[in-house]
């Protein structure tokens, strides 16, 4: 499978990165890289790793099955994940978790019919000074209420 | 000598070399620190935290399997705190394992039971339903138990580290992780049964011996494996008189650890209905049974007529019987019948090899040089499929020392995993891809060559002027098919030779006919096959030609036979056999099948009826002759009789080579295919899948 121009050049870079014969200490970055581009881990990404850093695709089941942030579904455009551990459940994390998905009308790792939104309960973000937390794709939001939750599903829903 | 360091243990002065991890330091003091994970020669995992111990200045328990030794460490293994610590690690393992143990298969001989009993608490706090997932079948002969395993990453190392397969992973993680197969749900590998052998639970097992027996009702015969020339130690589990397992339960063997999958799975054609169990003999153009008095008297009286007459006699021999079996039939041909018309299926050139090094007494390597050597070169064969314990000695020495490996082979193979370098080469031009070596070859400090049929005749001699050109010590291996093919040509089954690579002529005879000729003679009176099917590929031009047959199975050949000896195979009777690399080790019997008899007692019997005297035919009488008359073969008694292997040492004189290249060819045998006796093995037939073709399968991403 083939990869934009940006992400080969990336992963070109990346494996000089590694001393000769480690080259498979790419499998992490790779795959989440090549997730934030293609949306999940697909069948052909996993081959596509295994071949590239010449292990078996059993190797990337075990660092996929490992790692939560690897999916092998398909997630929504918007990946909602709410932190649910000690700072964020004493500030509310979990009835942040329960609005959520009140509000999507989805449940944990689940996605929304039209493939915008998913939803996903995660552990511990290094948010904890600013719980409850939350991070959708890549952006971190602090003290969130219901409110505000809502209030950014919506402009989300807008951008769309 | 490497550095040495002070430590105290238990309260005594040890010395231990720097590095050296607590847990073997101790072991040899006679202390056991008790482990799961921990396995000699794999990588640490320190993944099962049962052989903690106390170490003075460090805040809490270390894992002793993967701590150094270090100057001035004082270490206990014996404390309440040890002892709690143990106790709670067991009641972790045995929180959701079955305790089915009295159905299964570990039972008796499973390390967890045994660590139980030992350090465990007798008692669980755990009261939940343990959690439960159904068996798994993987493959025809390996089966998974998820709740009994306990996740110590044994199997996954063997299958990746030790035989190079990496089939076995961990998926998942905290308390639903699994041991998992390469295809989702099912293995493709090379079945070898490593991972369940390894396995200290009973969550591996055997397809073909789950749930048939217990082990402590079996006997455990340890015999030499019969099926290809690398002669690893398979010990039979024998209940009843039928063979219900076998595995590598001593690693007392040449193999170490390693037994593939015809030594482990491959031994049913045993217990095969098919076998051969009643005197056959032509009566009225059909094949009847008949007593063994009559098949032999029948036999020994047309040897004696066609004796008298001057007729013409062939004899056909093994590449699975005993050397003294081989010994005595050559002994029945040449002395009895004075015909050297004896040959039997040559998988390589050794003769030659043997000429070419005439005079040195070192040059043979041994399947321990393997695993020592700093460098080898592999030429023209898949050792992988072919000799799966000499890569797999190859492959520990690389993981092991950093031994380096070069390849030369017509096609894609396992080795080239680890090859310093591999080269492609045509067939026929494989000496020309190992002379662009020289360079790199020239550098090392030491050389095992390991080489196919494909070097033969006057190429061996320019491999070995290689060798010597090389100016460094080189040890060799020439490659054979079967579990004694080499003991086959040792004992002088070749027409131009006798036992010990002596020329026929030192017996007064002109040398006679090879397979090819006698297949091809018309004028043929008697045709002897031993547990070979000549006539499966081809055809016997005398029509007349009185044909008898020793064999277990009633393949190609035993249909053309005027009479039918059943033979007994080698789990079956006494004996020794020689590997490929020249080692001498002892078969022991087994069982018995009703009706067959060992070929040694068939010889002896139709010699004794046909009047001729070649001394006793029990095998230790005939081992003894053997040592004493063999050149080479004045090996060591007791490592023999103690299950070791010894190597013989036919490298003091010429031998005059008759060697017609083309009567040399390689079977070309795979992981799963055994000649006649793959053929009746359901097990090996069972799991033919891929892979399994020469050249091909080595190198993909399993």
């Amino acid at each position: 499978m083939t990869f934009s121009a940006e992400l080969e050049a990336r992963f070109a870079k990346m494996m000089q990165s590694y001393p000769p014969g480690r080259e498979r200490s790419a499998l992490v970055p790779m795959l989440l890289y090549a997730q934030d581009e293609i949306g999940h881990v697909s069948e052909a990404l996993i081959l596509e790793v295994a071949a590239r850093l010449n292990i078996s695709r059993l190797d990337v089941d075990e660092v996929i099955g490992y790692y939560s942030m690897l999916h092998k579904r398909p997630l929504g455009k918007y990946h909602v994940q709410v932190c649910t551990n000690i700072s964020c459940l004493l500030a509310g994390g979990e009835q942040l978790l329960e609005h959520a998905k009140k509000s999507l009308g989805i449940g944990h790792k689940e996605v929304t019919p039209d493939g915008q939104f998913s939803l996903e309960e995660v552990e511990c973000m290094g948010a904890c000074c600013w719980a409850p937390a939350l991070e959708i794709n890549y952006d971190f939001h602090h003290f969130v209420t219901p409110e505000k939750l809502d209030q950014l599903i919506a402009s989300l829903e807008k951008v769309q | 000598m490497a550095e040495l360091v002070t430590l105290t243990i238990d309260g005594a002065q040890v010395q231990a070399e720097k590095g050296a991890l607590l847990i073997d330091v101790c072991k040899a003091r006679g202390i056991e620190i008790p482990a799961f994970c921990y396995y000699e020669g794999l990588a640490l995992q320190a993944a099962c935290r049962m052989c903690l111990v106390e170490v003075e200045k460090m805040p809490k328990l270390q894992p002793g399997c993967t701590l150094p030794v270090a100057e001035g460490m004082v270490v206990k293994t014996d404390t309440p705190v040890i002892h709690e610590a143990r106790k709670s690690m067991l009641e972790f393992l045995l929180a959701n394992h079955p305790l089915d143990c009295p159905v299964c298969d570990k039972g008796g001989e499973c390390e967890l039971q045994d660590m139980t009993f030992r350090y465990g608490l007798g008692e669980s706090r755990f009261l939940e339903n343990k959690h439960h997932v159904d068996e798994q079948q993987w493959s025809p002969v390996v089966f998974f138990d998820r709740p009994r395993c306990i996740l110590c990453y044994r199997c996954v190392r063997i299958c990746d580290e030790g035989v190079g397969v990496d089939a076995l992973g961990v998926v998942q993680r905290g308390v639903v992780s699994a041991i998992a197969p390469s295809h989702g749900d099912h293995l493709e590998c090379d079945e070898c049964g490593m991972c369940i052998d390894i396995c200290p639970v009973g969550a591996l097992t055997s397809g073909m011996y789950r749930y048939k027996t217990r082990p402590w009702e079996m006997n455990h015969v340890g015999t030499i494996c019969t099926h290809c020339s690398n002669g690893c130690k398979t010990t039979l589990g024998v209940r009843g008189g039928q063979v219900i397992r076998a595995n590598n339960r001593d690693h007392s063997g040449i193999n170490g650890e390693f037994l593939c999958v015809k030594g482990r799975f491959g031994w049913d054609f045993v217990n095969s209905t098919e076998r051969a169990q009643s005197p056959m003999l032509r009566t009225n153009g059909r094949l009847e049974p008949v007593s063994w008095s009559r098949a032999l008297m029948t036999v020994a009286r047309k040897l004696n007529e066609v004796k008298q007459r001057g007729g013409r006699v062939g004899f056909i021999a093994s590449n699975h019987t005993s050397n003294e079996e081989n010994y005595y039939l050559q002994k029945l041909a040449r002395q009895g019948l004075r015909s050297n018309n004896i040959d039997h299926h040559r998988t390589g050139d050794v003769v030659t090899l043997i000429d070419a090094l005439a005079g040195r007494t070192d040059a043979l390597a041994t399947v321990a040089d393997l695993y020592a050597a700093k460098a080898s070169l592999v030429i023209a064969s898949d050792l992988a499929q072919q000799q799966p314990l000499l890569h797999f000695q190859l492959r520990a020495n690389w993981r092991h020392h950093r031994s380096r490996t070069y390849v030369v082979t017509p096609g894609p193979v396992r080795e080239r995993k680890f090859a310093v370098k591999s080269l492609h080469a045509e067939p026929g031009r494989e000496l020309d891809a190992v002379e662009s070596l020289r360079d790199d070859l020239s550098k090392e400090p030491e050389l095992v060559i390991l080489f196919g049929d494909a070097i033969q005749g006057d190429a061996v001699r320019r491999l070995v002027a290689f060798g010597d050109s090389l100016g460094i010590p080189v040890k060799y291996v020439c490659l054979l098919d079967y579990s004694n093919s080499r003991g086959a040509i040792d004992m002088g089954l070749a027409p131009g030779l006798l036992p010990g690579y002596r020329p026929v002529a030192e017996a007064g005879l002109e040398p006679g006919m090879t397979i090819a000729e006698m297949l091809a003679d018309a004028s043929l009176d008697v045709l002897w096959v031993v547990g070979a099917n000549p006539l499966r590929n081809a055809r016997l031009a005398a029509e007349n030609a009185f044909v008898v047959v020793n064999e277990m199975f009633l393949a190609e050949t035993a249909q053309r036979a005027d009479v039918i000896f059943p033979a007994a195979s080698a789990y079956e009777k006494e004996g020794t056999v020689t590997n490929v690399c020249g080692e001498v080790q002892s078969l022991k019997k087994a069982l018995k099948v009703m009706g067959a008899k060992t070929d040694l007692e068939i010889f002896g019997l139709v010699a004794a009826e046909m009047g001729i005297d070649l001394g006793p035919f029990q095998p230790g009488a005939v081992f003894e002759e053997i040592r004493r008359e063999v050149r080479g073969y004045n090996v060591s008694l007791p490592v023999i009789a103690t299950g070791g292997a010894a190597q013989s040492v036919p490298l003091n004189g010429r031998v005059p080579a008759l060697t017609r290249a083309e009567l040399i060819q390689s079977a070309r045998d795979t992981l799963f295919t055994s000649g006649t006796l793959g053929r009746y093995s359901k097990n090996l037939t069972s799991v033919l899948e891929h892979p399994g073709k020469l050249y091909a399968s080595g190198i993909e991403t399993p």
